[in-house]
């Protein structure tokens, strides 16, 4: 574990010193703040919709920066060749894979906490209220369903060696998922066969991001909490397929030819 | 004396996307054998193969057929790495991190933790006359420091075999004889050290043993001072006659 943590420390360096991260961070916070404090003749529905608004670009914030840090771990070691000298120490592949997984997933939940922190912050000041447990639930699922999408692009990083294709394909599947993922069962009963089975096994195979997505709904209308179990269910149920696609990055990996020469 | 590196009828080969004439072998069936304690020269003209041995010895390129064996362990085990340093030809370092945040990334690897890594760091910077430089990320060291970062990190574990590839390439004469000083200082301390080089006059300096190859063959393995009284030469004049050049036809 002290090689995967150390790994993973090296990937939480980097991130903090580059200075892309903190124009996204920046910007971000700044569009937080100015749309989660605004008021509008006091009317709630306005500020319900800023409010949609602020978690929106949260979203889009951290999905950037979860896309575009894992997308580019091992293609960057193999580009700068870094990873000559860490192979050459007693380190595995699949050693390097979690490490760099753990790294990007530990760093886009700093980002989730601090946005999720800073909104609840801003609207508090605005409503006079924090449902803290609602926020923590919130932003919990949320960085689960990222721990999701990282590890995906953990498998795209090993299959592409442009971090560029990674990013714009990882962004399209997890996009496509998001947007019309809860709704491929409904469209598979319209199909005819074998399409419709096709369908219906797609719908049961790729990973519910767009659960967390509805969840938004915890903060946005303050509805009451959501129950232990069913948050101990996703969480079980989002990192069955983060193994799956770091076993899956790995086998791709361990076989993957290292340049040289 | 126990073999720390060993190699028998190693060969690689890389296909050839440009030739219709079949792979392309990097090694021929490479039989190599270094003892614990020797500071063993590994020479041979560009494209012979030197590379792609040391590749395989750190498990970065699996052989064709034959075997390779460090400490009596196939390199494919990653345990067979934990009691060799590496210094790579060329600086590939986390630029980002300082000297100090870089060997503390690698001292964890090996398991040293706290006060005892703290105390291994600033021995190695010492060594490589870094510890005024320690806290400055490696992205703003001069490319004789950078090599020097190089060192210490194969040294962090103390280690037992150190693989240096090229170790000298690109630095100038102070920084030449400084890593030659520190692989003189190991060979005392009874390290084994394998080196590449093409620096013939460093390599008769500081090898027990050198072995010359040539089109991932090996042609010469031996002795330094053997092989001097064997051929009645120096050693630059027995590599190119070994690697094929007609001594006569230099000016």
């Amino acid at each position: 574990m002290n090689t995967i943590f150390a790994l993973a420390g090296v990937v939480i360096k980097d991130l903090y010193r580059r200075k892309d991260f903190y124009v996204l961070f920046v910007l971000t916070a700044l569009l937080t703040l100015l749309a989660g404090s605004t008021t509008f003749f006091e009317d709630k529905r306005i500020s319900g919709y800023l409010k949609e608004l602020c978690l929106a670009l949260i979203w889009l914030a951290t999905l950037v920066i979860a896309l575009t840090t894992a997308a580019r771990q091992i293609p960057a070691e193999r580009e700068s060749r870094t990873i000559f000298p860490l192979l050459a120490k007693p380190v595995t592949r699949w050693q390097v894979v979690v490490g760099k997984f753990l790294g990007s997933w530990l760093a886009v939940g700093v980002a989730v906490i601090t946005f999720y922190l800073f909104l609840g912050a801003v609207t508090a000041a605005r409503d006079h209220s924090w449902p803290v447990a609602q926020y923590f639930q919130a932003a919990w699922l949320h960085w689960m369903m990222l721990g999701v999408v990282v590890a995906m692009a953990m498998l795209g990083s090993v299959l592409f060696s442009a971090p560029s294709v990674n990013v714009t394909i990882s962004f399209i599947v997890v996009g496509g998922i998001l947007m019309v993922g809860q709704h491929l069962h409904k469209v598979a009963l319209r199909l005819t066969e074998p399409a419709q089975t096709l369908l219906t096994l797609l719908y049961f195979c790729i990973p519910h991001l767009e659960w967390a997505f509805n969840y938004r709904d915890l903060l946005l209308f303050e509805q009451p909490l959501i129950s232990w179990g069913v948050m101990a269910g996703a969480t079980g149920y989002w990192i069955a397929y983060m193994f799956a696609f770091l076993i899956a990055a790995w086998l791709v990996f361990r076989r993957k030819s290292l340049s040289v020469g | 004396m126990s073999v720390i590196v060993k190699t028998e009828r190693l060969r690689v080969e890389y296909p050839n996307r440009e030739s219709r004439n079949g792979p392309k072998v990097a090694l021929a069936g490479l039989d190599l054998q270094v003892n614990a304690g020797e500071v063993f020269g590994f020479l041979g003209p560009n494209g012979a193969g030197k590379t792609t041995t040391m590749n395989v010895l750190l498990g970065f390129v699996p052989p064709s057929s034959g075997t390779a064996s460090l400490f009596g362990i196939d390199v494919r085990q990653p345990i067979a790495r934990q009691r060799i340093g590496y210094l790579p030809e060329n600086t590939y370092y986390y630029k980002f991190l300082t000297a100090e945040e870089l060997l503390r990334f690698y001292a964890r690897i090996f398991g040293l933790n706290g006060a005892e890594a703290d105390k291994r760091i600033a021995e190695l910077l010492k060594l490589v006359e870094l510890e005024h430089a320690g806290k400055r990320q490696i992205k703003t060291y001069s490319k004789g420091m950078q090599q020097r970062v190089g060192l210490a990190q194969a040294l962090i574990n103390n280690p037992e075999l150190l693989i240096l590839d090229e170790p000298t390439s690109g630095l100038d004469p102070l920084g030449r004889m400084k890593v030659r000083q520190i692989i003189q200082r190991l060979k005392a301390e009874g390290k084994t050290v394998f080196f590449s080089s093409h620096e013939l006059g460093e390599v008769e300096t500081v090898c027990d043993r050198v072995a010359i190859v040539r089109q991932g063959e090996l042609r010469v393995q031996g002795r330094v001072s053997d092989l001097v009284q064997q051929h009645n030469c120096d050693l630059e004049k027995i590599f190119l006659k070994i690697v094929g050049y007609e001594i006569n036809a230099l000016p």
